[in-house]
């Protein structure tokens, strides 16, 4: 098959050929190599599981609509807001925009062909399904309802069993985990030595450097899991004490040894959320990203700090007073990388051309509730704060507005963004937009009220709850139905889009990264050949032509293909 | 007797807007820095999404206007937002650490409570060796809690007072704080712990001086009533947080609601019937006779030497008063003349008691 074919819609030279259907039947996906396909896959994966855990959630805030039982017990209600937490961290938010969407995006930013390990990259799938289903069966199998972070003692007694469920959760997590650390490792290598000649580290894209720094955290914060679980088999095998307070352990050293990957984790979360909204705002104001460096400098400021601050989920647990102040020094410093983040994303858009599109209404939509879940966090860093909000409603508010209306936001906005690259497909903006307005209203109604609630002590985890707290309650399950169908709403758009899409150009939205030069959807084997490397942020040289062909280069000595457009080149 | 089914009707609304009352030392620093955290992230807030609104407004793509695409850079303008929000930061750690430390010097003058949790209940036990499941303290004066947990964790919460510090089996951790005005607040478990983790409420009162004393001095006395005894220990002795009252409904172990008096099938096959002498079986050796559902159950603790023989009789008259499912307060306080003398021999048998269990085991 020829890759290169003659196409007369089409000005430019344009490749027929796509990832997509290259090779047809079920092992051609199965077995497949390519990162594209792989991401696809993770894309399905996690897409499922966020429904899974969505729908918990809803189910969640149904019961809670009333003070008293509804249609669950509280035994019901443990495990199902259990699995809710469990499968959205671990099965939706950690792999979502790293693994489904950074294996699409981290080889085509780079003008490569694929990842630097594509077998390893494809066993990371694997092991992620395998890691998925086994913690799925753990859950089920041991009735956890222990909540998402498996705090032993209660984790550990033997009521479910002589191990323990928390033995194979945490043993399920670390397959995962190590399904993660797989993907870290492509990444890092891929990034380090596939850069096209003339991409210096700092003309990457700022999504890779989001994506790296990511990398990093995974490859080194994963393997504490590894020793948890060993520690936690020993115990329960051997009898030494270790957690265990009847054997003379103590369940303060795990929550550290826990909080030592899942504070970290939580920036495995939030960062490549971060660089999605940074392509997204630059892009989309059509303004080279304000501010560069302090971005990509932020992003490793991140990562490094990310480390050092886990004590602070424990600060009513009885560490010693200088731990506690130390820790939260710490996490105050963390916060100023993501200041400085918000603050240039918004002056990205000074003096550009912003386009009010369905991916812009999400960074949007990401700028104001990260700019929430972020202040809000100044509450809980703060120690005597702390010690009224610390696990309240607060602090379930809190981090939703970082991990859900920022993670899930920012990879529902990227969704959109690269879905013409990945699909082939546009999708109807009209209701991408009005999907992108329900998320919003739903979701501050749900958990807006829900930092009231907090403050006035409604503590977290709570089956049944006081009357007095009932109204805000009310609002908040309200909220929760209005957002989840949003996220139906922009379901909706995808697959419309997937079966009515009209035809992507290669560049609908005039963005000046790699991945917009191939087609769309690009070839198995991403470029005919290399691309010219520009500077990722400069949108000069692009010319908005039509609705069909989206933007080109005109400049000849940017564009792929000068032949193709005499008549751009002349003007 | 007041304490014996405390009137739980005065729940604490929330006094304004954020907050619940201000009922400790503690609440007026919280209260100013938590609005201080308020105004500060509002203005930050609103100067991104001001900014944001009228950026969008004045540059977004319309015919006739276009952008400039390049670059902008401007150090100092990273420099202002870089160091301000950190000079900020800094005032809020150091405020929280200034607050913080308030809260962990206790004064060296302090009514000291034991405070003890176990799924799902707490039982405060008082300097004179009053033990009660509500917590009782003086107003202004400084408390310090000392914390056990027999089980997992938990955590005492006390949001009127603005405080709480988790529980840990194995630790004795503490809390102290310094009630500010008398009522009858809030105290919830923040600590996930299973099941009950929503019920595990109970209420702190606050009393005057003179009405803490009184209080104090009445609860060491049990009631005369056996039944109002028995009750008295179950909700003392930690039989109430493996059975409940409810009928059929199972915490741990099965609810002592209407059981008295019927027979059932143990778990070897044997008819028992639910009399005096198996309540006192149950109580000195639980293992030795066993409803076949409960096999598996956690098990129940032996309380030989820990209930004296006229606290087992108490206990028994409570659940055979259960055996209709309610108590009228007629059943609740009826002295029955010869019982009431039986009280003050209680120690001597104690001995009894163990010789009892001997008998039970050996079988
Ligand atoms: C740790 C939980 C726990 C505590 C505390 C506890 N029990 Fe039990 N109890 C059980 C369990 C489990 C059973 C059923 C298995 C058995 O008979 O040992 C049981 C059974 C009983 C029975 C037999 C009930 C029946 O219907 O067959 C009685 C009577 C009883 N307990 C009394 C008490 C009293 C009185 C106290 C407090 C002094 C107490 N229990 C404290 C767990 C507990
Ligand atoms: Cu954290
Ligand atoms: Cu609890």
């Amino acid at each position: 098959m020829s890759a290169v074919a003659e196409s007369p819609t089409h000005s430019h030279s344009q490749v027929t050929e796509n990832y997509l259907f290259n090779t047809k039947g079920f092992l051609s996906w199965a077995l497949t190599l390519d990162h594209k396909r792989i991401g696809l896959m993770y894309l399905v994966g996690v897409m499922s599981s966020f429904l899974v855990g969505g729908l918990l959630a809803l189910l969640i805030r149904a019961e809670l609509f009333t003070p008293g039982e509804l249609f669950l017990n509280n035994k019901q209600f443990n495990q199902v807001f259990t699995l809710h937490g469990a499968v959205m961290v671990f099965l939706f938010i950690i792999p979502s925009v790293p693994a489904a969407l950074g294996n699409f995006l981290v080889p085509v930013m780079l003008g490569a062909k694929d990842v630097a390990f594509p077998r390893l990259n494809l066993c990371s799938f694997y092991l992620w399904v395998g890691g998925a289903i086994f913690f799925l069966c753990a859950l089920f199998y041991t009735g956890l309802d222990t909540g998402w972070t498996f705090y032993t003692p209660y984790s550990s007694s033997s009521e479910f069993g002589t191990m323990g469920p928390v033995v194979w959760a945490t043993m399920g997590v670390f397959i995962l985990g190590f399904s993660s650390i797989f993907t870290g490792l492509n990444f890092i290598v891929t990034i380090n030595t596939m850069r096209p000649p003339g991409m210096a580290w700092f003309k990457m894209p700022l999504f890779l450097w989001a994506t790296y720094s990511t990398s990093i955290i995974q490859v080194l914060a994963t393997p504490v899991l590894g020793i948890t679980v060993l520690l936690l088999a020993a115990e329960r095998v051997l009898k030494i004490g270790i957690f265990d307070p009847h054997l003379n352990g103590d369940p303060v050293t795990y929550q550290h040894f826990f909080w030592f990957y899942s504070h970290p984790a939580v920036y495995i979360m939030i960062l490549p959320g971060m660089g999605i909204i940074s392509e997204l705002m630059s892009v989309h104001s059509h303004k080279s990203i304000f501010g560069y460096r302090f971005i990509a400098y932020s992003s490793v400021a991140i990562a490094i700090f990310g480390f050092l601050v886990w004590g602070h989920h424990m600060f009513t647990a009885g560490m010693a007073e200088v731990t506690t102040v130390v820790f939260s020094a710490l996490t105050f410093s963390v916060s100023i990388p993501s200041a400085i983040k918000v603050f240039n994303w918004l002056a990205t858009m000074y003096k550009g051309t912003v386009y009010l599109n369905t991916p812009m209404c999400y960074a949007l939509n990401f700028l104001f509730l990260f700019t929430i879940g972020g202040l809000t966090g100044l509450w809980l860093g703060a120690l005597s704060t702390d010690r009224a909000l610390h696990d309240t409603y607060f602090v379930v508010a809190h981090f939703h507005y970082v991990m859900m209306g920022g993670t899930l936001v920012a990879f529902v906005g990227g969704l959109f963004h690269w879905w013409p690259k990945m699909t082939g497909k546009m999708f109807n903006d009209l209701w991408g937009k009005i999907s992108c307005l329900l998320v919003f209203i739903g979701f501050n109604m749900t958990f807006l009220p829900q930092f009231v609630l907090g403050s006035r002590g409604m503590p977290r985890r709570y089956a049944r709850y006081l009357e007095e707290f009932q109204v805000l309650h009310q609002i908040s399950t309200a909220g929760a139905f209005v957002l989840g169908a949003g996220l139906f709403v922009a379901l909706g758009v995808l697959i419309h889009s997937l079966m009515r899409g009209r035809r992507a150009p290669n560049n609908p939205w005039g963005a000046a990264t790699l991945e917009w030069q191939c087609t769309s959807p690009p070839p198995f084997y991403n470029f005919a050949s290399a691309p010219s490397v520009t500077d990722p942020y400069d949108y000069l040289p692009l010319k908005y032509i039509s609705e069909e062909e989206g933007w080109v280069y005109i400049s000849p000595t940017k564009s792929t293909d000068p032949q193709a457009h005499p008549e751009i080149a002349k003007s | 007797m007041s304490t014996i089914a405390f009137p739980y009707l005065l729940a604490d609304k929330p006094e304004t807007f954020f907050f619940p009352p201000k009922a400790s030392t503690f609440a007026a620093e919280n209260d100013f820095f938590y609005m201080a955290l308020f105004y500060i992230a509002l203005f930050f807030f609103l100067l991104i999404v001001v900014g944001m609104i009228v950026f969008v407004i004045k540059y977004r793509q319309r015919p006739g206007y276009e952008g400039d695409p390049r670059p902008l850079h401007n150090n100092a303008l990273e420099i202002t937002w870089t160091v301000i929000p950190t000079l900020i930061v800094c005032w809020i750690f150091a405020r929280g650490v200034y607050g913080y430390m308030e809260m962990m010097r206790a004064p060296a003058e302090t009514i000291d409570i034991n405070v003890e949790a176990r799924k799902w209940n707490w039982l405060f036990e008082y300097p004179n060796g009053a033990r009660d499941p509500v917590l009782h303290i003086p107003n202004d004066k400084a408390i310090r809690l000392r914390m056990r947990s027999v089980d997992v964790l938990h955590c005492l919460y006390v949001p009127a007072f603005r405080c709480k510090t988790d529980v840990v089996p194995g630790r004795v951790t503490q809390l102290w704080f310094q009630p500010i005005r008398e009522g009858t607040f809030d105290i919830f478990c923040a600590e996930y712990c299973g099941d009950q983790h929503s019920e595990m409420l109970t209420k702190v009162v606050v009393h005057s001086q003179e009405d803490y004393e009184a209080w104090l001095a009445e609860a060491v006395k049990p009631p005369i009533a056996p039944v109002a005894h028995g009750q008295w220990l179950y909700e003392r002795m930690g039989c109430k947080s493996c059975h409940s009252l409810e009928p059929n409904k199972v915490v741990v172990g099965p609810s002592f609601n209407g059981s008295y008096g019927k027979s059932f099938r143990d778990s070897k096959g044997q008819d028992v019937s639910f009399d005096a002498n198996y309540v006192r079986e149950s109580v000195l050796a639980p293992q030795a006779v066993m409803r076949p559902e409960f096999v598996k159950a956690s098990q129940m603790p032996s309380f030989q030497g820990k209930l004296k023989e006229n606290e087992i009789t108490a206990i028994t008259a409570f659940l055979q008063a259960l055996e209709d499912g309610n108590i009228s307060d007629e059943e609740m306080n009826a002295v029955p003349a010869a019982e009431s003398t039986e009280n003050t021999t209680g120690e001597g048998e104690t001995d009894s008691a163990a010789q009892a269990a001997e008998q039970v085991s050996g079988n």
